[in-house]
Order: C-alpha cells, then structure tokens, then sequence
C-alpha cells in the first residue's frame, strides 16, 4: 500500500505548472476574462501538447488512459493558475461519459478528436445535478432535444455538448444546433453560458450509470480545481505575510496574521489527502467512490471559502484591489463552489447515497 | 496510490480474524487487570501489540509495516475486540527510551512496560509552567550519588496508579532554561512524593498534582546526559502529538454519532431525519474522511523516511477539534437530554456526550495548547517569522 504520488504524476503536474507559468500567466488571464474570447486556444494548444485533453481517453483512442487521480492532478495545477481551458468538459465530462455510456461509434467519432484537441466539449448537467431554477430543464423525445439549460460549461466555442435531461439520461448535441447565449459569472476565466435546444437533433448515451459516472467524476475534478485554486491563495498570502512590514516588523511576525495563516493551512492541508483518495476511488473502488467525491467537493468549497476570505484579508487593502488580481482565485473558487451543486446540496445527497 | 491489498495481505488479515475468532471471547472489553495482561502477552506473542519493538526488549519484533498495521486496527475494531495497552509508558517512554536509552534502560524498562507490568506517568507540567515548559522550576540537586528532588508537577494523569514516572527536572540553575534541564525516571514510592487528585471541569479527577519533597533518585537513572533533558522530552513529545490525533479513534466515535442520531426521537421522527443536524452530521463526516486520509499519507511518508511536513504538524490541532466538534453535535442532537449529567433518569451513554465535550477542550488545550500548534505550523509548517521573545 503506498498512500502518495508516483515519480511520474509529480513531474507530470509540475510540467504542466511549468507550462501555465509561460502561456498562462497572470496577464494572459486578465487579457481572456476581460475580453470575449470564448476559448484560449494558444492555452489549450500547449496544454495539448501535453497531453490533457486525452488523459482519461484509451490509448486505442489516441489518449494516455491515465486515471482520475492523474485528471485531478492536472486540475489542481489548472485552479493554481486560474488557467483559461475547457479541461473539465472537454477533458472530464465528455471522455467519461463516452467511456460510460458511448457506443463503439460514438467513441471513434469523437474521442480522437478530443484527444487530440481538435474539438472541445460543453457540458450542459447543472439542472440534472443541482436542481432546475428558472424553468430550466431539457426534454428528450424521440431523438431530439428541447428546453434550456441555465449553467452551462464551457459551451461557447465548443464543438459537442454532453447533456443532461430531466431524467438524467445523457446526449451528445452538436453545439451548432443549439443556441448558446455567454452568461457573465463572477468567475471570467471560464465560459458559461445559458443553453437553449428547440428539436435539437441528439445522440443518446445508452445506459444509465452514465451520469453518476460523471458526476462523481466532475466532482473530483472541481475539488481538485479548488485545492490549486485555495493552495495558491495561501502561499500568495504566506509570501505576503513575509516580505510586507508594519510597525516596523512583518506582519506575518504577528500572532493575529500568523495564526490566520496556520488556520488556512491546518485546513487545507487535509483536503489535499482527501482529494487524492476520492479520484483514486474514482477508479480502483468504485463502491466508495460516490460517496468520497461528494464529499471532497463539499469540503473544498467550504475549505476554500474560508481560504480565499481570509487570505484576502492577509494582503490588507491590495487583496481587495483589481490591480493585484488575487480577485481571480477568489472568484474561480466562488464559482467552483456552487457549480454542479453547493457544499448543502452534496451533503444532502452524501446522506442519501448512505441511506441517511 | 495503490491501496490494494496484495494475497500476501489478504493471508494476513486471515490471520487476524482467525486470531481473534479463536481467543478473543475469553478476553472481553472491561476485564480485570490479570485478564487485561494475559491479553496483551497473547497480543505481544502473535504479534498484534508492540509489533514493530525489537523482540530482544520484549516486542514482536516486525519491520514497520503499515498496512498489516491498519489491517489489525480494522479486524480488532470490526470484532470490538481491545487493542493492546497504550498508556503513556508504552506510547511516550518506551520509544523514548529505544532512541536514547542506555542498553541497561532498555532492558530493564521496556519489556515489562510493554506486558502492562509497570505502569508510569509523565512528570512535564508545572504550575508556572504551561506552554512555557523550558521554564520549569522542580529543581534536582546533588547529593552523593543521588539527586534530591523538590518542586510540584501538575495534569499528572494516571499518577494515583503508576509504577514509575518520567520526569523533568532543573539540574543545572545557572544554565540558559533549555540547557538546564535532565530527564529522570524513578519510582512513584520513592519516599518524599505525595499525590493529590485534580478534579476539572467533567467533575472528575482525570489528573493529579505530584508533590517532591526531598526525593532521592539515583543519578544512574537519567535518560541522556545532564543537561539534555529538553531534547530527551521533545523525542517524546513528538510521540504524544501523534497520538492525540488519531484518526481510527475519531472514526470509532463518529461511527457512534450515527448510531446516536439514527436511533433517538424527536416528536417521534429520527433525528438523522432532521435536515439541519443531518448536515452538520454530513460536514463531520467529510472532515473524519479527510483526517484519515491524511494520516494515511503521514504514514506513507514515515514509512518512506521522508517528512510529513504540514500533514503530519496540523494533526493535533485538527484531530482534537474534529473530536470536539463530534461531541457537540451529539449534545445538540440530543438538547436537554444531552445536558443530563450523574444518576438520573433519561441519561443518554452515562452522559459519556457531556464527559468527552468538557475532557476534549482539555486535550485541545494540553499537550501544546492549539495557540502553540498554530504558531508551531505557521512557523515550522509555512516559515513565518518567529516572534519577538522577551528576555528570558
């Protein structure tokens, strides 16, 4: 039994960190969240030099057939950069709902090219997994799609969009057969957008274990997007804490500011074992695996919050400033929290997959 | 990550259950003290108890292997059957004593510690000394071949019962407070030690005071070298901080919460049914899952002989704080009968709820109160800059 990280996914994850660190830096956020761009394909290309889009497809289909834990891997360094990329839906959602539930056809006809990068996938599940607001809801009847979905992923720019009906079977929809209207959220270094099918032509995904299937997966992914995301933030405020000096010493030298930074780590720091074992579930012990994934997404968006809140208050008056950009974790983890269902919501269902 | 378990494993975990299917009846939770030692020789022999000491001070003598070590956890808890003894001696002494013990130490303290024989206690505490400790004040003179003890220690638990106790005392007044101090073990009926029994706020006295009046202790028995005391005592601190956080024992207990919340009623209805105390139920939960899971990568890490760093430094301070918070939804969940307390009527686990609330803010203070575990993780954990001492 080996409870840590291999050689491999180590590296792997730094050499993605090292990469962001080029093509994604700070300003190259700023430049995505403030323009309308509705995909970073200079970010995505060299992330696909990498390999990420086809980290959970089998290498029959062109990928590295990794696992979730190496997806998770891969996400954690995405929130630590609050990077610009469709990884979620088009490197998570849309893989692992093909390899649930797609056809042989299905899968050649898309995989490779998600793979590869060639295409890029939207994920249109919030109604299905966190409950309809607004008259929001998808129909499927006879092969075609109606309705709208209000919190979609990463659909702008995308090529197919995987979704979610109201009983929970999943599609694959061509995005030109959709109308897909940009939905500004706080968060700007991710796309979303409202949704709206009328007779959309759609491909069913057969089988019903599809969506738990992503779900839980898409949990693990947004957990991990948060530890980056939460990690970053302390380490900024832990820099902070160390080079800003007041009455003559640094702050971090005064217990009030040094014990805010040992709460956010005493918490944090926890999560991270917590995230590991729930991707690592995700596919060596699939029976546990629902239940972990909903919780380390309810944790790390409680967790988080309370890192971005007060790692924020570390830097002082420059956290609050858009000029320093820490705003950007900030809101990449507000974001994080409620999308597929809030910390309430997934204790609820945490409950009733234990039959509590 | 790989926690499969490999044949080799599955043979072992045979092994444990049919260990415990065999002798476990004749040894039930609760026996008297001569079936409690039989029990831990039993454990000792096959290996279930001081499983990785050396068998030439007594141990099994196994190389360190965590994973058979969470399989006996895991059978022995799945069987409620006890785990070996783990008082301060065998937790805190003994491996003190395996890293810088003499031979002679060795052999004459661990085995009989390891069977239960000799129980000891920890001698650290002063009433001017808390989270200060260097500062202690119990003075040790010479005298011939013997050190004369005077001075008081406090939160001495098991001191009414213990053989022999650990001790820190000044041997050296005109040292700098970390340079002054030596590490004594002697017996509690060495004639000058009066105990006195420490009620706190459970109503119980779960600690003691221990008075020196003029104790003489050989000077052969000292651990380490004159002086040394302090580094002697953080080896053995070190070992305390571990155990007070410890994951299985946090699961044992949340495992009893739901038992709790599914069985009681309110107005007739279950309170697992109550969405507000389910929640709080669920968000325990989560966090129980991921102490585990961090104890799961400490271990990993100490296996590997590499530092644990942050993971292993938050584990007190967590650990304790998940116990205290599992208490108090216990006591919510239940409200009034939740405050009965004593004899009575309509009292819930012999009020063990109220008990573990009040002893788990005590645990949260002892052992390196949570305001020193915050400075030792913000310090040592993420390098913030110590603060500024005040002269000694």
């Amino acid at each position: 039994m080996d409870f840590a990280l291999s050689a491999d996914q180590r590296l792997m994850q730094a050499s993605i960190t090292g990469v962001l660190s080029r093509v994604s830096p700070l300003a190259r956020v700023r430049a995505f969240a403030e323009g309308g761009e509705p995909v970073a394909r200079d970010v995505w290309t060299a992330l696909t030099e990498l390999g990420l889009p086809g980290l959970l497809v089998a290498e029959e289909h062109g990928g590295l057939g990794l696992g979730l834990l190496d997806a998770a891997l891969a996400a954690e360094a995405l929130g630590a950069c609050v990077a610009p990329a469709p990884f979620l839906s088009s490197a998570v959602v849309a893989p692992v709902a093909l390899a649930a539930a797609g056809s042989p056809a299905q899968r050649s006809a898309w995989l490779p090219r998600l793979a590869a990068g060639e295409v890029t996938a939207g994920a249109v599940l919030h109604e299905a997994l966190a409950g309809a607001r607004d008259g929001a809801g998808v129909t499927a009847e006879g092969g075609r799609l109606t309705g709208a979905s209000v919190f979609a992923v990463d659909a702008q720019g995308a090529d197919i969009l995987v979704v979610a009906d109201r009983s929970g079977g999943l599609h694959l929809v061509e995005a030109k057969d959709a109308e897909i209207a940009p939905l500004p959220a706080i968060d700007a270094t991710r796309r979303f957008a409202e949704v709206r099918f009328e007779g959309a032509p759609a491909e069913p995904l057969a089988g019903d274990s599809a969506l738990p299937r992503v779900r839980d997966a898409a949990f693990v992914i947004l957990a991990a997007d948060m530890l980056g995301a939460a990690q970053a933030m302390l380490d900024k405020a832990v820099a902070y804490a160390q080079e800003r000096r007041q009455f003559g010493r640094p702050i971090g030298s005064f217990q009030a500011v040094k014990h805010l930074c040992a709460e956010m780590a005493a918490e944090l720091e926890p999560c991270r074992a917590l995230v590991w074992y729930a991707a690592y579930a995700f596919d060596a012990v699939p029976a546990e695996a629902p239940l972990v994934a909903a919780h380390a997404k309810a944790h790390l968006a409680e967790v988080s919050r309370f890192v971005a809140r007060a790692a924020t208050e570390v830097h002082g008056g420059v956290g609050f400033t858009d000029l320093l950009g820490l705003h950007y974790w900030f809101k990449r983890i507000g974001v994080d929290r409620q999308l597929f269902g809030g910390p309430e919501h997934l204790r609820g269902h945490a409950a009733a997959l234990q039959g509590l | 990550m790989d926690l499969a378990y490999g044949p080799q494993y599955q043979a072992f975990r045979d092994e444990v259950r049919a260990f415990l299917a065999a002798h476990h009846a004749r040894f039930p939770s609760g026996a008297d003290r001569p079936r409690v030692l039989a029990w831990q020789a039993l454990l000792i022999e096959h290996g279930y108890a001081a499983r990785t000491i050396p068998s030439a001070y007594g141990g099994f003598g196994a190389e360190p292997d965590i994973l058979k070590s969470r399989i006996i956890a895991e059978a022995f808890a799945a069987a409620r059957a006890p785990m070996g003894l783990s008082g301060q001696g065998i937790s805190m002494l003994v491996p003190t004593l395996l890293e810088l013990g003499t031979e002679a130490q060795k052999q004459q303290w661990i085995a009989p510690t390891l069977r239960g024989e000799v129980v000891w206690c920890q001698g650290y505490s002063e009433p001017g000394s808390g989270s200060d400790l260097a500062s202690l004040a119990t003075r040790a003179h010479e005298d011939g071949d013997d050190f004369v003890i005077n001075g008081q220690k406090i939160w001495t638990s098991t001191a009414a019962q213990a053989d022999m106790i650990f001790c820190l005392v000044r041997t050296e007044p005109d040292a700098p407070k970390h340079a002054g101090i030596s590490y004594l073990i002697f017996s509690m009926k060495t004639p000058g030690i009066e105990v006195r029994p420490l009620t706190t706020m459970t109503g119980r006295a779960e600690f003691n005071e221990v008075f020196f009046t003029d104790v003489r202790v050989p000077k052969s028995q000292i651990v380490g070298q004159r002086g040394e005391g302090w580094r002697v005592a953080n080896a053995t601190l070190r070992h305390e901080r571990g155990m007070l956080g410890d994951p299985n024992a946090t699961e044992a207990r949340f495992g009893e919460l739901i038992e709790l919340m599914k069985s009681e009623t309110l107005d007739g209805a279950r309170l697992i049914d109550q969405p507000v105390l389910r929640d709080r139920l669920m968000a325990l939960q989560a966090r129980a899952l991921a102490m585990k899971f961090n104890g799961l990568r400490v271990l990993t890490s100490q296996i590997a002989g590499e530092s644990p760093g942050l993971a292993a430094l938050i584990v007190k301070l967590q650990g304790c704080e998940l116990n205290h918070q599992i208490a108090a939804l216990a006591i919510d969940a239940l409200g009034e009968a939740g405050v009965l307390y004593g004899e009575g009527q309509h009292l819930r686990a012999q009020g063990a709820w109220q008990w573990r609330y009040m002893f788990d803010l005590g645990l949260i203070i002892g052992g390196g109160t949570a305001q020193i575990q915050k400075n030792i993780i913000a310090e040592r954990g993420l390098g913030l800059p110590r603060e500024a001492k005040a002269a000694p």
